[in-house]
Parts: structure tokens; C-alpha cells; sequence
């Protein structure tokens, strides 16, 4: 059975000039799935979201939507609503007559247009707001609205620009919850783009981080978390950051092991992709929950001193900074115990959650 | 061991002074420079409501000690142009029939020019728009006489359409300038939601655009009305002797060489003449500022 593919990008390239912003994309979403773009300023992730809407002209390859070829077509013929950071309602009208601008241009029945309005306006509960202009709307009902906008549209692909980038960290969590909702509700196609990692770790079924105008990694949120494919993608996704420590293979008692300065972590329980040849200068990434912090050495080949440098209590947990080989480390604890600077303690590393990326491509191992 | 701190001493707000150095020196420069611009006005507004007698004891600071408004009705009604003693009035209408029609032709291409040069980029548009601003840094003098020509071989020299056109094509560069950079400023979002809303070139330039655009309006209408209606050589060059301007009526009345010259009117018919300008400026002036800053923030 072919999975019906909501969105198909094809050999998709734009330069502006000279400048090459996208090379050679190609993404497949499925119908009804939440695909989120991340990535850094400047990756490209907004101009393909823009290109997705027909706001920018591509320079090569083709969009299709809903298996229609709308590489040519004006953004109104393409089957997409779109919500903007800045929300973008037009200031001089009402927040009916911004919901309901797109369908007067269209030329629905006044009838049509009421019963959409009344619809989004339940969805979102904008009700009470309907006759304010936008001015007098506090930022999250400002983004209801423009929710709302694309709502009435009755559209098979949603496209959000970091909608949620201007509001305060309270009020972001709130309205990411009922994005959500919205997408479980109506279980269109959505593409969002954002920098924020929670947010793309919270709502996406598939993320593509982006880099460079390519695209790094495509997969599923725990994917992208727990088997980063590249070094960018590891240390971009999580916080506090994964930890890196430079080094090289070697061979303890037969098996592969991962070695810097006199520490050496057996890499038996990795699963790699390919050989992992000893003397092959690698840099070993672990996240700061996949280490633990004990008072006497852990099993060997797993474990390694380590003097404490930094405590820092963040509600829930702490991190700890350490020094292991020289180099400066996290680690995620319980909050209970607190850690003084100079403590001497050991790690105990859990090699089956790590990542090895070759020093020199970058790329997992 | 708690520090023992003295009560007494500064407390509470600072006090302000209301008369410092600095403010006198400030309000001394600005009393100086409004004398200075104020004092011809003053001259002016004096000497016009005086009879030639009084004018001709030379004090022309003195109040009038008889009250007249006969020159300013004079002036008005009765003054001599070269040929016709009509007044300055038949200047007035002529003035405005060539300004209402090229302020509100000269915005509206402007305008859309702007909004399409700001949102609606095409190949060349920066040349075009380059090219355009250039238009604004060519000395008049040098197109009059390939203009004139021009204006002839389409028969319009020497019309009332003639010098219309001719304002028109001048307002251009700089207003297009001043539309450009305010809708540069607005957010380009705006732009991409109403497409994707589905609407259309002039859909967004008159239900989006426009209703957002009031004060560079404001500072286009006063920029065009005072430009044209102080303009002289295109009124007298384009427009035909029975459509000069009140430019060109006024110098005639003021510089006539026959007979006596009459102070009192002149000093009336300037005034009147100026009149417009000073009025438009009264009026708007606080949307001026505004609206000039905010078409000067992005270039």
C-alpha cells in the first residue's frame, strides 16, 4: 500500500542571484502528519515554507500538493492557510473581517462565510473577540486569529512561520498545547517552522533540522534526539547540550573502546553502522542524562573519575559541570544531593546512548 | 551592628530649577531666530493695512494709525497684471485649478508606484526605481526647453493639461522616494498573508495598503501642494498667459513698472498669495512630522 503523500518536494533548489539559500530538497509528507523544519537563523527553513506557499518563485525541482503539481500556482490556488510570527492581521479591519477577507475575496455566500467564522471561532474560542480590532487583542488571542484565518480557509495543509516566536514563554507553552489539539482535532497536514527545540520535540511526528539550506536529518522526534546523525544535529537538539569529548579508538581485551587521555569507555553495547577501526580519531557525544554520578567506580570499561566544578540546581534536577580528562562535561542529577566544587566523584557512562561521530566528516559512526 | 546613617541630607525627588544657564541661553536663541523670521512678516502685515499717505512717512515698523483693508481688496479684486486689472484673484483660481488636479493625479501614480516597487519586485525594479530617484538630482533648467518641445508636439503646450502634466512627471521621483520607503517599512507579512487570502495587486494596494498609509498621504499632499503652488517657471512656461499661476500674477502686479508703486497692495497680494502654503502647514503640520519620520526610517 503507497501512504498517501499530503506534500511532495522534488529537486527543490532557490538562488537568489548567485547565492544558493536551497540545494536539492526533497521531502515527502504524509497526509495528516505534523512535519516540523529547525533549525538556525538563516538555514532556509522560512524561505521553504515560503516556497511551499507560492510566496517565493523556486528555481528548480517541484512542489505538489495533494498530488497536484502547484509548482507554477499563485499561493491562493494551492490548497494552504498560513500563520505568520508577527501574526500579520490586517490592523484596519475587525477580527470577523480579517477571518473573513480570504473567503470575500474567494466570493463565498455571506451564509458560507458565517457558518465558517462561527466554526473557527468555537475551534478557538475567539468568540467574544470577533467585533475588537487586532490592536486590542493581547498577543496569544492575536494568534488565535491568525490560527483562525487559516482555519476558514477549510485547507488541506497548514503552514505555521515560528507563530508562536513573539509570545512570552507562559503563554508559548499554552498556545504549542493547543496547537497540538488543533492538529489531533482536525488532523490536517502541517508544516512548522521554528528554532525552538521543544517545540519541534513536542509537536512534530517527523522534524527535518535544517542547515545551510539542507537538510541534516529527517526523522522522528526521538530519532533525531537519541541518534543524532551528524555532529551538528547532536549538538543543535537538546539542552542543556549533549557533551563532546574529542579522542580516538581503541582496542581493550579485543572489542572496540573509546579512549582520551587515560579514560576508556568499552564501546561493546554500541550499535554502530559501520567499523569502528581502531586509531580513528572520533569525538564521543553523550547526553547529560545518559551519565551517572556515583561515590566508588562503576563497572570497568564504563566508568571514570571525575572532579566536580560547578553545581547548578534548576528545580527539578541539577546540572553538574565536571572536569573529566581535562575537559568540561554535564551531567543531569537528582537535586537532591548537592555537589561542592572540587568533590571527587565517578561517572559511569551508558555507551548503548551515545553517538560517535568521525572528528573529521562529522558524521555518526 | 547597624550603620548609623544621618537622617538629614537629600531626600526624596531632586528638586528641579526652573531658570538654569542652559534654558536661558536655550530660550534666548529661540526668541532671537523667531524675531528674525518674524519681523519681515510683521513689515508686511503692517504695511498692508496702511493708505500710500502713511507709507510714505517711511516708518515701517510703526502700527497703522488708520486701520485700511482697501488694499487688501484691491489686491484682490482690482490690482493690475500687465494687461488686465483684475487682481490677484484671477491668479487664485488658476493656481487652483492646476493644484487640485496634479496633487491628487501625481499621489495616486506615485503611490502605486511605490507599493509596486516596494512588494511587488520585478526584474529591474531596483534599476527602474534607481533611475527614477536620478530624475529627482537633474537641474529643471536643463529639461525645459526637450519638454517644451514635447508638450508642443503633443499639443499640449500652453494648456492647462500641459502644466498639469508637467507637475505630475516632476512629483514624481520624490514621491514615489517617500511611498517606496513607507511601504518598505510596513510588514512584509501583511503583503504574504493577504496572497495567500487570495487577493490581488490592487486588492491589497486598496483594502490593505491604503487604509494603513494615511500619514505618508498627509505628507505627500502637503509636500505636492506647497511645491506646486509656490512653483513659477513651469506656470509660466507651460501653462499660457491665460492660465498663469499666482506666482506669475503676483510678480506681475508687484513688479509692474507703471504708475506708482503701490506698497500696501503688494505687501497684500504676497501675503494672499502665501496664504495657501501657510495654511496647509498650520493645519497638518503635526502629521507632517509623523509622517516623515515614519517614510524615513528605511531607506
Amino acid at each position: 500500500m503507497t501512504k498517501l503523500h499530503s506534500v511532495s518536494i522534488k529537486d527543490l533548489s532557490l538562488n537568489f542571484g548567485s547565492v544558493s539559500v536551497l540545494k536539492d530538497l526533497n521531502i515527502e509528507v504524509a497526509d495528516g502528519e505534523f512535519l516540523v523544519l529547525l533549525g538556525p537563523s538563516g538555514c532556509g527553513k522560512s524561505t521553504l515554507l515560503n516556497c511551499i506557499a507560492g510566496l517565493l518563485d523556486i528555481s528548480e525541482g517541484q512542489i505538489f500538493i495533494k498530488g497536484k503539481n502547484v509548482t507554477w500556482e499563485e499561493p491562493k490556488d494551492r490548497g494552504i492557510g498560513m500563520v505568520f510570527q508577527s501574526y500579520a492581521l490586517y490592523p484596519q479591519m475587525t477580527v470577523e473581517k480579517n477571518l473573513s477577507f480570504g473567503l470575500r475575496v474567494a466570493g463565498l455566500p455571506k451564509t458560507e462565510i458565517q457558518k465558517r467564522i462561527a466554526a473557527a471561532a468555537e475551534i478557538l474560542q475567539i468568540g467574544p473577540l470577533l467585533q475588537r480590532k487586532p490592536a486590542e487583542l493581547s498577543g496569544g488571542q492575536r494568534q488565535r486569529v491568525a490560527i483562525g484565518r487559516a482555519l476558514v480557509r477549510d485547507v488541506d495543509v497548514f503552514l505555521f512561520d515560528e507563530p508562536l516566536s513573539n509570545l512570552d514563554a507562559k503563554l508559548r507553552s499554552e498556545l504549542r498545547v493547543e496547537i497540538k489539539r488543533l492538529h489531533h482535532k482536525l488532523a490536517n497536514t502541517m508544516i512548522y517552522v521554528t528554532h525552538d527545540q521543544i517545540e519541534a520535540l513536542t509537536l512534530a511526528d517527523r522534524i527535518a533540522v535544517m542547515k545551510g539550506g539542507l537538510i541534516q536529518q529527517l526523522d522522528d522526534p526521538l530519532t533525531i534526539y537519541n541518534k543524532p546523525r551528524n555532529l551538528f544535529v547532536a549538538s543543535f537538539i537538546g539542552s542543556p547540550a549533549m557533551n563532546f569529548l574529542k579522542g580516538e579508538i581503541a582496542t581493550a581485551s579485543g572489542a572496540p573502546a573509546f579512549r582520551t587521555g587515560d579514560v576508556e569507555i568499552s564501546l561493546t553495547t554500541y550499535s554502530t553502522q559501520s567499523e569502528l577501526a581502531a586509531g580513528h580519531s572520533v569525538i564521543f557525544g553523550f547526553r547529560p542524562e545518559h551519565i551517572t554520578i556515583g561515590d566508588q567506580p562503576g563497572p570497568t570499561g564504563q566508568s571514570c573519575p571525575a572532579i566536580v566544578d560547578l553545581d547548578e540546581p534548576m528545580g527539578a534536577d541539577s546540572l553538574v559541570w565536571l572536569k573529566v580528562a581535562g575537559k568540561a562535561i554535564s551531567v543531569r542529577v537528582d537535586s537532591g544531593r548537592r555537589y561542592q566544587p572540587g568533590e571527587k566523584v565517578f561517572l559511569t557512562f551508558n555507551p548503548a546512548m551515545a553517538s560517535i561521530f568521525d572528528a573529521e566528516t562529522e558524521n555518526r559512526l | 551592628m547597624s550603620l548609623n546613617l544621618p537622617s538629614s541630607g537629600p531626600r526624596g525627588q531632586r528638586p528641579k530649577r526652573l531658570i538654569s544657564p542652559a534654558s536661558i541661553m536655550i530660550y534666548s536663541v529661540l526668541f532671537v531666530a523667531a524675531v528674525y523670521y518674524l519681523i519681515p512678516l510683521y513689515v508686511m502685515v503692517m504695511t498692508s493695512l496702511k493708505g500710500m499717505p502713511e507709507i510714505r512717512l517711511g516708518n515701517i515698523f510703526s502700527p497703522p494709525v488708520e486701520v485700511t483693508l482697501q488694499p487688501w481688496a484691491t489686491a484682490w479684486n482690482s490690482a493690475c497684471t500687465g494687461l488686465y486689472c483684475e487682481g490677484i484673484k484671477v491668479g487664485f483660481f488658476n493656481s487652483m485649478k492646476i493644484l487640485v488636479p496634479s496633487v491628487i493625479l501625481s499621489i495616486i501614480i506615485a503611490s502605486v508606484n511605490g507599493y509596486a516597487l516596494s512588494n511587488w519586485r520585478f526584474k529591474g525594479s531596483e534599476l527602474f526605481f534607481t533611475i527614477l530617484i536620478f530624475g529627482a538630482f537633474i537641474p529643471y533648467q536643463v529639461m525645459l526647453y526637450p519638454l517644451v518641445i514635447i508638450t508642443r508636439e503633443l499639443g499640449i503646450f500652453g494648456t492647462l493639461t500641459g502644466v498639469i502634466v508637467i507637475h505630475t512627471i516632476f512629483g514624481m521621483p520624490i514621491l514615489t522616494l517617500l511611498f517606496r520607503n513607507y511601504f518598505v517599512s510596513l510588514p512584509p507579512e501583511l503583503f504574504k498573508a493577504a496572497r495567500v487570502d487570495g487577493a490581488g495587486f490592487w486588492r491589497i494596494f486598496l483594502q490593505i495598503m491604503l487604509p494603513m498609509s494615511l500619514p505618508i498621504f498627509v505628507v505627500a499632499v502637503i509636500l505636492q501642494v506647497t511645491g506646486i503652488w509656490n512653483d513659477f517657471l513651469f506656470g509660466v512656461i507651460f501653462a499660457g498667459t491665460k492660465n498663469f499661476p499666482m506666482t506669475v500674477q503676483l510678480n506681475n502686479i508687484v513688479n509692474s513698472t507703471q504708475g506708482v508703486k503701490e506698497y500696501n497692495v503688494n505687501m497684500a497680494a504676497t501675503i494672499l498669495t502665501g496664504a495657501v502654503p501657510l495654511l496647509v502647514y498650520f493645519f497638518s503640520g503635526k502629521y507632517f512630522v509623523r509622517g516623515i519620520a515614519a517614510g524615513a526610517v528605511k531607506g
